[in-house]
């Protein structure tokens, strides 16, 4: 029965994307095939909760589905919003599908690579580096002084809390429009965040391990690298990880406020003047896989740098 | 001495040293950068100048690149009081406007937010095919397209706050799924345990026992929340040019050269910012000491 089911249910949505993918535009205008969506739905939640019970399972296939059940999701807001677009012919300017974005995509990759190259690759980069390493060095040498702190954290705390962002025009008025008043905007963003996990982590560490150095006569920089810097480094990588998205949004923002004519803020704001808005999807495709991927890849490298941290040793 | 020993041991006094600290240097860079371009500007004209014209002209140019703070507290006060609320040079008009919709998106995504967490804690499926999404949906530069849902919005003869308010609502849908799931999880495990003896049904459980463990959590991610909220609404403003709002304020400032202009609104943000975060930490203080918490 069970089997059945599934097998009932794959198939409702392979019929689904057939339709969604190769009828002719306009095809929910005067037909009876609204109500296959529906089903559809149905079918794809039902899928999705058989998977989470192999999941949840000892079964060899547990692994896998644990990781397809958020796939499955994907694909079928994929699926919904193409059939939409398509089946109700939504016009472009509000709406692309899918499908047309990734055609659109592929065909500007070179356009899509310089703008990447100038946001990302420049003004990312260069901003995230320098805010972050700034960040560090100054909970580094603050940590030592219980007066400055008193003074700096409540001053960080009061810069999380307002909108940084509002910076970007002045930055773009000091710094030109090229991609320095960028990564100015982006340093300031992610200075605050770091400054303040990486104090938290370098105070949190155990007065019993401090005093097992001290027994061992170790010396500053001993300290520093083998007990300080590693209980802190959980901290860090929080710090890190938010500032990845940060630091994007910041430079995107930015270039609202005026740029060269590349870059993604500006495609962003010109493509949507011009109401391509395939384009402007294919862009947001992009910031998306970026944010994604660095946010991933720092993921990665935080299991493999506190592999001994409770949060990640019960992960396993 | 002894009185500035205690002094340097409370937390006002080391705010305030700094703050006064950086307000110094604050003068000191005005002065560099806003006499730098006096001296190009006098230059130009084939103009003589000496430093003491130079130190004496360098707080009062028009369009400085760096406002010192009394010109900003100026242009604060003038806009405030030397106008009326309904005016357009009234900061506190614009202040409004983006207020109204920063506390309509934060609603909305608070509403959100505890509605997903309450699903993804209640039902397994949800909590393996949402929960990635939830955290995925952080890493796309979401602000970056705010503006295009506004004009896209705006197409569909949706205007006013309501395309702002869903900037907003999807900034702060996050932080608040993310606490209320871990809240709504922290349930004491000898209280779940014997609510199961009691043969608690889910809604039992759920009213007695777990909103209330999730309760601090919930505030916790509020704070953040609500700041989100409030740059999404900025962030959505820029596209809106002349309508109104702080963003708007920021980008007619930054076209017409308008330092102060830019300078005040950013103040204003940065009060309205903290105020907003203040007033929920005090919403917090009532209801969790109410129950002797916290």
């Amino acid at each position: 029965m069970k089997t059945l089911l599934t097998l009932l249910a794959i198939t409702l949505l392979l019929l689904q994307s057939g339709i969604a993918l190769f009828l002719p535009k306009g095809f929910y205008q005067g037909t009876f095939l609204l109500p296959l969506l529906l089903l559809s739905l149905f079918a794809a939640g039902y899928l999705m909760s058989r998977m989470t019970q192999i999941a949840d399972g000892q079964s060899q296939w547990a692994k896998p589905c644990k990781l397809a059940v958020p796939a499955l999701f994907g694909l079928m807001i994929l699926l919904v919003w193409e059939a939409i677009v398509r089946g109700f012919d939504v016009p472009l300017v509000l709406m692309p599908a899918p499908t047309q974005v990734f055609v659109t995509l592929g065909n500007n990759l070179p356009l899509l690579w310089a703008d990447f190259q100038q946001t990302y690759l420049k003004a990312v980069v260069a901003g995230y580096v320098m805010g972050c390493g700034l960040g560090f060095i100054t909970a580094k040498l603050v940590v030592r002084n219980a007066f400055l702190q008193k003074g700096l954290l409540p001053l960080g705390n009061f810069m999380a809390s307002i909108p940084i962002i509002g910076i970007a025009p002045i930055m773009v008025m000091w710094f030109g429009f090229d991609w320095q008043s960028k990564a100015a905007v982006v340093v300031i963003m992610t200075f605050f965040p770091m400054l303040i996990n990486t104090l938290a982590g370098l105070r949190s560490v155990d007065p019993l391990h401090a005093d097992l150095m001290y027994t061992y006569a170790a010396g500053k920089g001993q300290i520093f690298f083998k007990n300080q810097l590693p209980q802190a480094m959980p901290f860090i990588f929080n710090a890190l990880k938010l500032n990845s998205t940060l630091a994007l949004i910041g430079a995107i923002v930015a270039e609202f406020f005026g740029t060269p004519i590349v870059g993604m803020g500006f495609r962003i704001s010109a493509e949507v003047g011009r109401m391509n808005m395939d384009m402007v999807w294919a862009t947001i495709f992009v910031a998306a896989l970026a944010g994604s991927l660095s946010y991933g890849a720092l993921a990665l490298l935080e299991r493999r740098v506190t592999f001994w941290h409770p949060s990640v040793r019960s992960g396993r | 001495m002894t009185t500035l020993k205690k002094l340097t041991h409370k937390q006002w006094f080391a705010v305030l040293v700094l703050v006064i600290g950086i307000i110094i240097i604050w003068y000191i860079a005005a002065l560099v950068m806003n006499g730098n371009q006096m001296i190009n500007m006098l230059e130009r004209t084939g103009q003589s100048w000496t430093y003491t014209q130079i130190f004496e002209g360098a707080y009062g140019i028009q369009r400085p690149p760096l406002p010192v703070p009394h010109q900003v507290a100026y242009e604060l006060y003038d806009s405030i009081f030397n106008n009326a609320i309904t005016s357009k040079r009234s900061l506190l008009y614009h202040t409004q406007i983006t207020l109204n919709s920063t506390l309509l998106g934060f609603i909305l995504g608070s509403l959100l937010g505890i509605i997903i967490a309450i699903g993804i804690v209640h039902n397994r499926t949800l909590d393996t095919s949402l929960m990635p999404w939830v955290i995925a949906s952080q890493t796309v530069p979401i602000l970056a397209i705010a503006p295009i849902v506004v004009v896209v919005l705006g197409s569909m003869n949706l205007t006013g706050i309501l395309p702002k308010a869903i900037i907003s609502m999807y900034l702060s849908f996050f932080p608040v799924v993310i606490g209320m799931v871990k809240g709504l999880r922290s349930a004491d495990k000898l209280h779940t345990e014997l609510m199961i003896t009691y043969n608690a049904s889910t809604q039992q459980m759920f009213w007695k026992l777990r909103w209330f463990s999730a309760q601090p959590y919930l505030f916790a991610s509020l704070k953040i929340g609500i700041a989100a909220a409030l740059v999404g609404a900025i962030v959505a403003e820029l596209p809106t040019g002349a309508q109104g709002g702080l963003g708007a304020r920021l980008l007619s400032g930054s076209y017409y050269g308008q330092t102060v202009q830019i300078w005040s609104a950013l103040v204003m943000s940065a009060l309205l910012g903290w105020v907003l975060i203040t007033l929920v930490g005090l919403a917090e203080r009532f209801i969790l000491l109410r129950r002797g918490i916290s």
